[in-house]
């Protein structure tokens, strides 16, 4: 095994970037939740984020007019959504589920005439000076603008929450819906704008996939990724800053793997007798994802404190 | 004095009910004015009107001599009418100072607002800390984050609606002297309430709303509970019977019983013991969240406990489930009728099944005998006189007073040796309220222990033969119901069991 192949420099760049899509996507389903509401369909939003993305940025040959098409396309599978759960009050976790079934579908067929094709270059920003450094100028100037937006918007997200009024009238209409109401907010409305915006932030991470990280399109590119950004924000336990965390750990997790594969280790286990196919490697964010949701609802306690209060539930006005 | 707000011909009509027929009264500026009337007599629709949580059909309103049409809440609020909720539309994982801050139109920066909630509370006797979560408050103390939410605007009509229910005495005379000050500073205050005597002590006027329509407004000083009450219900209320109390052997016998907080907001209890006889009725008294909830998921068996810790007749049964203690005779009625006691979106028959399946026999080698389920249903409907069109109505359609009937009779009706209730006439007209009261008093005749957990002491030391009360998690010592007087129980409420104590077996020495 030559471990020495695995540089821990290039291995921080790849995770940071990995964990991008998932970033943007956990971050607007915190939103999406606080408001109350539990959108399961993020693999959906996401996958024609970044078909929407991805023809889009082809088309016009520019990857700014692709994000944006990719937060349009995600906003606007989120609105069908939002729709269907805040007017005609179907049930949350079907109807999310549902829109992944039909996000995935939508997309494969959309995506048909481009694949195989590559998307116009992103590259990474080139600051002087900053960018020049040894070590910390790779380990943290280089990236690409989109990169440094996601991290922006995890701290203009905890401002939001934590010190506007919208926000925090966002968060009382997550926490209980009915005194909302009778307060005179309008439910409904607010719930709207977080799942249109949870959806745009998911359009913009599955961009960011078939965009910078891959760069192609390929049906079903986002392999489950909507489902780790659902675990991160209950990793997370509904605050901001958590989920730069938790995105960077699954990110890392994934880099990780994908490095011990291209190391030899799976040969380097083979040869001391323990049988491993590469699979199993593959395996590991899933399964970290499993481990992690289980540790964190294994104390019943502090994962109830920070649910908002009526997540998942549909409001009905009464009287 | 002269008109704030003047209510002509209010009409408001709902799929098959009006809710308010005509109706017209008026609020003079700087008077405390009750609104009377039982469950289902139309007074929180005709208070949803005039905060404008709803429009009316028909007829008019004038605030300070200008036509008054709320669109919303927000409306309401900006032309100076402010509400505070029987339950409360508090937010439990948010602050004190950010729940006041949504209840506002124009909130200040939060660091001047923490300020001016600390100074507006302390001047009108209502001390609050702007940084703790509700969530972490007692519910005495949450219904001042209401009112000093609503002082912040400084309404011209304070509407509150049963705003003593969950009070202890001391804090009910506290809040008396808040109101009574906001008179004399000029606030006009709506108050419903269904107690009497608290309406004597503080009201200026009093309307009596029954069936939708103003059968009296009179000035409550000069009449008596009994008269209001009178015309509340339109006929005279029955009072109870005074019973013998002869208590036989022991039935029910808690030894050290402990259970950890469930959550977050939930109360751990501590050591509690005592013993329950036949035939007699055990007053709990206590503020809501001091265990309350918990004492009764031990009793009922859906928290589970150490066996010994719970004996029924002798028998441990503290590691049993529901069934089993069903089975043995101890039954529950829980507090919370839709969604704990009674499934909303099921019928009453097979809400009567719920929790009847084994004692009436409504089961046989796993399936329903739906004749029996049906005539058990129709007994509980027929002997607790539950209004409602027949045993296929859902549970959820019936009003909050008839459904309890229904709850506490398809308990009563089993013939339990132990049943627990907790709050069993909340939100229960008096004349309900009278039949439940009955029916549990003819229960403890037959034999049966019962347990009363209430709020209400007024019910508890009329009913109760025997008084505890549960303060943060811990149960004072049972001691006779008779000769109690309200400063003692206040004081048991706060948790000085200790003190309180020495005081009675100094006193009986």
């Amino acid at each position: 095994m030559d471990l020495s192949a695995i540089d821990p420099i290039t291995l921080f760049v790849g995770l940071v970037s990995a964990a991008t899509p998932l970033l943007f996507a956990a971050i607007g389903e915190l939103v999406v939740e606080k408001s109350g509401v539990l959108n399961l369909g993020v693999e959906g939003m996401m996958i024609i984020g970044a078909v929407c993305g991805f023809a889009a940025a082809t088309t016009a040959g520019s990857s700014a007019v692709g994000f944006v098409a990719g937060a349009a396309g995600g906003a606007a599978l989120a609105l069908l959504f939002g729709v269907m759960t805040q007017y005609f009050l179907t049930n949350q976790v079907a109807t999310g589920l549902a829109l992944t079934l039909f996000g995935l579908g939508l997309a494969a067929l959309i995506g048909q005439p481009f694949t195989g094709i590559k998307p116009p270059p992103f590259h990474g920003l080139d600051i002087p000076v900053l960018s020049d450094l040894p070590v910390l100028g790779r380990m943290f100037f280089r990236y690409d603008i989109v990169l440094y937006l996601g991290v922006g918007l995890i701290a203009l997200v905890w401002v939001f929450l934590n010190r506007t009024r919208t926000g925090l009238i966002l968060r009382a209409v997550g926490e209980n819906h009915d005194a909302a109401h009778s307060l005179g907010y309008p439910v409904v409305k607010i719930r709207l704008a977080a799942i249109a915006f949870g959806g745009a932030c998911a359009g913009v991470g599955g961009s960011y996939l078939s965009l910078v990280r891959v760069p192609q399109w390929t049906e079903g590119m986002t392999a489950g990724t909507g489902w780790i950004a659902l675990a991160i924000v209950v990793f997370a336990a509904w605050k901001p800053w958590r989920i730069l965390l938790g995105a960077w750990l699954f990110g890392g997790v994934t880099i990780l793997q994908l490095n011990l594969q291209a190391s030899g280790f799976l040969s380097w286990l083979q040869s001391l007798g323990i049988p491993m196919q590469a699979q199993y490697l593959s395996m590991t964010p899933y399964l970290v994802t499993i481990l992690v949701l289980v540790v964190i609802s294994a104390d019943r306690t502090r994962a109830a404190l920070n649910a908002p209060g009526c997540l998942g539930r549909s409001f009905t006005q009464s009287g | 004095m002269s008109v704030l707000l003047d209510l002509d011909g209010i009409t408001k009509t709902y799929p098959g009910v009006k809710a308010n027929d005509d109706v017209s009264f008026s609020i003079e500026i700087g008077e405390i004015h009750a609104l009377l009337g039982e469950n289902g007599a139309g007074k929180s629709t005709l208070v949803k009107m005039i905060y404008g949580l709803a429009r009316p059909d028909a007829g008019a309103m004038h605030l300070g001599g200008v036509a008054y049409a709320p669109h919303g809440p927000v409306a309401a609020r900006a032309a100076g009418v402010a509400m505070v909720f029987q339950h409360f539309s508090l937010f439990e994982a948010l602050t004190v100072a950010e729940n006041i801050e949504l209840g506002m139109e124009n909130a200040p920066p939060r660091r001047e607002l923490a300020q001016r909630i600390r100074e507006v509370s302390a001047e009108y006797g209502l001390p609050l800390e702007p940084d703790r979560l509700i969530g972490d408050l007692s519910v005495g103390i949450r219904q001042r984050v209401e009112i000093v939410r609503c002082l912040l605007q400084s309404p011209r009509l304070l509407i509150m609606d049963e705003p003593t229910s969950v009070l202890t005495p001391q804090e009910v005379e506290q809040l008396f002297a808040t109101l009574t000050k906001l008179r004399a500073e000029g606030v006009s205050i709506l108050y419903i309430s269904h107690k009497l005597d608290e309406i004597r002590q503080l009201c200026d006027r009093a309307t009596i709303l029954r069936g939708g329509k103003v059968v009296a407004t009179c000035i409550p000083a000069q009449e008596t509970a009994r008269s209001m009450a009178g015309m509340m219900i339109g006929q005279e209320l029955a009072q109870p019977s005074v019973r013998d109390f002869s208590p036989g052997e022991v039935l029910l016998e808690l030894e050290g019983l402990s259970l950890p907080a469930a959550g977050q907001f939930g109360v751990a209890l501590h050591g509690i013991g005592f013993r329950l006889r036949a035939g007699e009725i055990l007053g709990i008294g206590g503020v809501a969240g001091n265990g309350q909830d918990e004492f009764l998921l031990a009793l009922s068996g859906e928290r589970r406990v150490e066996p010994r810790m719970i004996r029924l007749a002798g028998r441990p049964i503290g590691g049993r489930g529901p069934e089993v203690r069903r089975g043995a005779g101890l039954l529950t009625a829980p507090e919370e009728r839709l969604g704990h006691a009674a499934a909303p979106a099921m019928t009453l028959a097979e809400n009567a099944l719920l929790t009847g399946r084994r004692r009436a026999g409504l089961t046989q080698g796993g399936f329903l005998r739906s004749g029996a389920i049906g005539a058990f249903a129709r007994r509980i409907i027929a002997d607790f006189d539950v209004r409602t069109p027949g045993i296929e109505t859902l549970a959820r359609a019936l009003s909050g007073g008839n459904l309890q009937k229904f709850v506490i009779g398809r308990e009563v009706l089993q013939a339990p040796s132990v049943l627990v209730v907790n709050q069993p006439t909340w939100g229960v007209d008096a004349h309900a309220a009278a039949q439940i009261r009955g029916a549990l008093q003819a229960l403890a005749d037959g034999g049966a222990g019962v347990i009363v957990i209430s709020q209400d002491l007024d019910e508890l030391m009329e009913i109760s033969d025997t008084f505890a009360v549960l303060a943060n998690g811990r149960m004072s010592p049972v001691r006779p119901a008779t000769g109690l007087d309200i400063e003692t129980i206040g004081r048991m409420m706060g948790g000085a069991f200790g003190a309180a104590d020495a005081e009675f077996s100094h006193a009986s020495a």
